[in-house]
């Protein structure tokens, strides 16, 4: 893969926890700290939707996190690429018979990347965000 | 503004979002002027209903749905569930299982330790610290990945015993890593105690009373930073933990007082990582040889938990304090009841007493000195009369620094 104009600029990425068991949270900071160290790029957690261009979602979406979820992404500026990190965000995994979810995340945002796993390795997420800039860049240059 | 005005108290929501760490938790602070008055908090917005889950599967089942309660702790209600269960079947565990156990317990809780210690290190804007903790924390999450397989959510526990063995050839791996956090501990507890900016913003500030944690019943790290001598792995010995020369922790064994402050959890905290050195250099010497499991084949394991009735209470000293787990079975494949009281379930009503008379700009590492398996802020609403203000969690992180700045001087 050829390292891409979109390297120039910095990718803000933005982690909403939707009810997730904190296994993915931890390997989404795990990636951003020195031994990964994508800041090198540009890439890293900002505090706002405002500001991000990425939606990382982990968690299957509990009943009270969903309305939430909804809001965070209408938030978010165009162009956006969504994440979903972790098996239950994208079946519901091991939470898939309860009685709160509201998830699939897929049924209540549209998402462009899955990164499964439980949980899934620092080094997947990154490879995960990697593939996002490349729809980013689609999504900019209006092919999508 | 009138005077009138100015003394009215307003709220401050918090959350539930949370950009950064943890799971999602409501904050409703009371102000007057910078001064936190009154508390309170509405977890409950990551209720997936796992019990309810748990009640329909069979105790197999369950054990990998314990690792998914809490990603942190993984090994916590693995472990607590299993001995509930071995409790009512009547399983005697082997002893090399036991071992192995108390192992991956204390590698778990040297991770969440350091986990914890740059979470609080970011909290009060010191991010270099922060780095630092968590690139170590790294070294501990490899040798758990190279006992388990995974650096998250284990899967090691299994009722009975445990899945993987430790050979003699994973000795080294481990070694080598204890060894880097023997030499590099004298180091965290200079960062840690002896900076000034830490110091001034820690010492005081939350401060649990003995008598409030007693009756509050708080456990793990948070009770004994207030002196309460409270540990389960002495108090009712389990696993490997009845062979071993444990004392628990307290702020006083590195000197001066106990005042049950932020400090004093920081220091409790940075000791257990030593502790948890020693209790697992101990392990790999005494590991007794001998199977893994009482029953390695499945069917014969669940039809063993089918037939039993009864119920028991599985506990386990987590990072975070006592983790208990209810479990009843009445002859069927799945439990008829399972209760987890997880150890921030015990330790949340603390913020309380600890927030309130508290500095906003104080907040974010208070909430944090209890290590919650909840998440703190995310977005402030300030409402003052009738204008309201929007503080996203890099506000308050901002006035957080802006304190350690003024109180520096510079």
């Amino acid at each position: 893969m050829t390292l891409s104009s979109s390297f120039k600029r910095s990718l803000f990425v933005f982690h909403f926890n939707a009810g997730s068991c904190n296994g993915c949270d931890i390997e989404i900071v795990a990636a951003i700290t020195p031994r990964y160290d994508p800041e090198r790029f540009g890439v890293r957690l900002v505090g706002s939707p405002k500001h991000a261009d990425v939606l990382l979602v982990t968690g299957p979406v509990t009943g009270k996190m969903a309305p939430r979820l909804r809001r965070v992404y209408d938030q978010m500026a165009d162009p956006k690429v969504v994440m979903c990190i972790g098996t239950c965000g994208q079946s519901g995994g091991v939470f898939y018979d309860s009685y709160n979810l509201e998830g699939p995340i897929d049924q209540i945002i549209p998402v462009d990347v899955y990164v499964p796993g439980c949980a899934p390795r620092p080094e997947a997420i990154i490879h995960g965000v990697v593939t996002a800039i490349t729809k980013l860049e689609r999504l900019e240059g209006g092919e999508v | 503004m009138s005077d009138e005005m100015k003394k009215k108290p307003y709220v401050v929501p918090i959350g539930p979002i949370h950009p950064a760490l943890k799971e999602p938790v409501q904050f409703l602070f009371e102000m007057e002027g910078e001064v936190v008055k009154k508390a309170d908090f509405a977890p409950g917005q990551t209720h997936r209903g796992i019990e309810w889950m748990g009640m329909r599967r069979n105790p197999v089942q369950i054990v990998h749905l314990t690792d998914r309660i809490c990603g942190i702790c993984g090994v916590t209600h693995s472990l607590s569930f299993a001995r509930a269960v071995e409790q009512i079947v009547d399983i005697e565990v082997p002893a090399r299982a036991d071992y192995i156990r108390v192992i991956i317990a204390e590698l778990e809780r040297i991770q969440s330790h350091l986990l914890w210690a740059g979470v609080a290190a970011h909290e009060l804007g010191f991010d270099t610290l922060f780095y630092l903790a968590w690139r170590v924390r790294e070294d501990s999450l490899d040798v758990i990945e190279n006992i388990t397989g995974n650096r998250i959510n284990y899967g090691l526990v299994q009722i009975g015993g445990v899945r993987r063995d430790i050979t003699p050839e994973q000795h080294p791996v481990i070694h080598k890593c204890l060894d880097g956090y023997r030499d590099l501990l004298g180091k965290m507890l200079n960062l840690f105690l002896h900076d000034t900016t830490i110091s001034i913003r820690c010492k005081d500030t939350g401060k649990l009373s003995f008598e409030e944690a007693l009756h509050l019943c708080t456990v793990g790290p948070t009770a004994r930073a207030s002196g309460v001598v409270k540990d389960v792995r002495v108090d009712y010995p389990y696993a490997a933990y009845g062979d071993l020369d444990i004392t628990p922790i307290l702020p006083s064994a590195y000197g001066g007082e106990i005042n049950g402050d932020v400090y004093d959890r920081i220091v409790v905290r940075l000791l257990e990582i030593e502790q948890s050195i020693g209790i697992i250099e101990t392990c790999l010497k005494e590991m007794p040889e001998g199977g893994i499991i009482w029953e390695p084949k499945l069917p014969k394991l669940l039809a063993a938990c089918k037939k039993a009735h009864g119920e028991a209470i599985g506990r386990h000293e987590a990072p975070r304090g006592e983790c208990t787990h209810y479990v009843a079975m009445d002859g069927n494949e799945a439990p008829a009841m399972w209760k987890v009281k997880a150890s921030s379930y015990s330790n949340l009503h603390s913020w309380i007493p600890m927030l309130e008379g508290e500095q906003l700009a104080d907040v974010p590492i208070i909430v944090a000195s209890i290590d919650p398996c909840l998440s703190c802020t995310d977005r402030v609403a300030v409402v003052r009369g009738n204008s309201s203000d929007l503080l996203t969690k890099e506000d308050l992180h901002r006035l957080s620094v802006e304190k350690t700045r003024r109180i520096q001087g510079c």
